[in-house]
């Protein structure tokens, strides 16, 4: 009896979907690729000028499953870690426009939306699977890389740790 | 001992709910609406390391290689003589699949691939499997990709090109 209870929390355990970071050992460490890119509104987002924040970098599409489940968990910490300094920037990787005008508004995007390409994704070590998500901490560099369906708890601890460090 | 096997009773029936509802939660949540890639019979899947052997080989007649998901993904990395043939979730993108095929034999070998996503989560690749076989060809593959084109093509040292 004991065996089976101990047998069915493990599967809890692997049904609640819980995986580790995947760490890109390239980026980790260094300097996160700056670039300079319009958003959707048209305004100017320049990497480089959010240094001294936290900034959570997420690679998605509108036709990706899991993105879809991630990025409205991200509009609340945006929400939430905002003002401790704490920024959101989804990067798109569809190929056309018009779905991704439409899943903003879906999806309650309150951050700044760019439209990705091959050069940005070639830069962050080639994005050939969605989603991925930088964390990059106050210092520019890449802290964490999280591919895949992720451990959404996991990267939220990693998120309050990097605003944590002054 | 009567109270403590009704405390397990009640434990494991609570387990089994939960097991259960997390299990129609996650098949709600990434249903896909152009079907699952579990649709594609296991006789025409692919291995990577298959297809990577067949475009090496000097006998046999080279498969057509199309890639239908992500033209992003195509720029950045994509199996070398593939062809960029459009997302097979959209409906834009069969109408440019089957150009790709127009000209080839109903028995020609051709090989779909996609690997955005899990191949439980692909949105792309049963549609373009779909559409070709209601188009009559006989001899069609999907390339298994367990997680993504990353991790399980190019990660594992297949040959990979980039651009268009």
């Amino acid at each position: 009896m004991r065996v089976l209870a101990w047998g069915l929390l493990v599967a809890l355990f692997c049904a609640s979907g819980a995986k580790g970071i995947a760490q890109q050992t390239s980026l980790i460490g260094k300097q996160a690729p700056r670039f300079v890119r319009p958003d959707l509104s048209g305004k100017r987002i320049d990497l480089g000028e959010l240094r001294g924040k936290v900034v959570l970098l997420n690679f998605w599409a509108t036709w990706c499953a899991p993105c879809r489940v991630e990025l409205p968990t991200f509009a609340g910490w945006q929400t939430s870690y905002g003002q401790e300094g704490f920024q959101v920037i989804a990067v798109s990787m569809d190929d056309d426009r018009a779905p991704v005008d439409k899943a903003v508004l879906r999806l309650k995007m309150n951050f700044p939306v760019i439209l990705g390409d091959a050069k940005l994704g070639n830069d962050y070590g080639g994005v050939l699977g969605l989603p991925v998500t930088y964390l990059i901490g106050r210092d520019g560099r890449i802290a964490a890389r999280f591919a895949g369906e992720s451990d959404l708890k996991q990267m939220e601890s990693a998120v309050e740790k990097l605003l944590s460090q002054r | 001992m009567l109270l403590r096997r009704s405390f397990f009773a009640i434990f494991l029936s609570l387990s089994l709910i939960a097991i259960v509802g997390t299990a129609v939660q996650c098949r709600a949540q990434f249903s896909e609406p152009g079907g699952s890639a579990l649709s594609i019979p296991e006789s025409d899947r692919l291995q990577p390391a298959a297809l990577a052997k067949l475009l090496n080989g000097y006998d046999a007649e080279k498969p057509l290689v199309l890639q239908v998901g992500s033209r992003l993904m195509f720029e950045q990395a994509h199996i070398p003589g593939s062809a960029y043939a459009g997302a097979g979730s959209q409906a834009a993108g069969l109408q440019m699949l089957e150009s790709k095929v127009a000209s080839a034999k109903k028995n020609k070998l051709i090989v779909i691939y996609c690997g955005c996503c899990p191949w439980t989560r692909c949105p792309n690749v049963a549609p373009a499997y779909k559409r070709l076989r209601e188009l009559g060809y006989t001899n069609v593959k999907a390339l298994y990709i367990a997680n993504n084109f990353g991790d399980d093509w190019v990660g594992k040292g297949f040959p990979a090109a980039q651009g268009e």
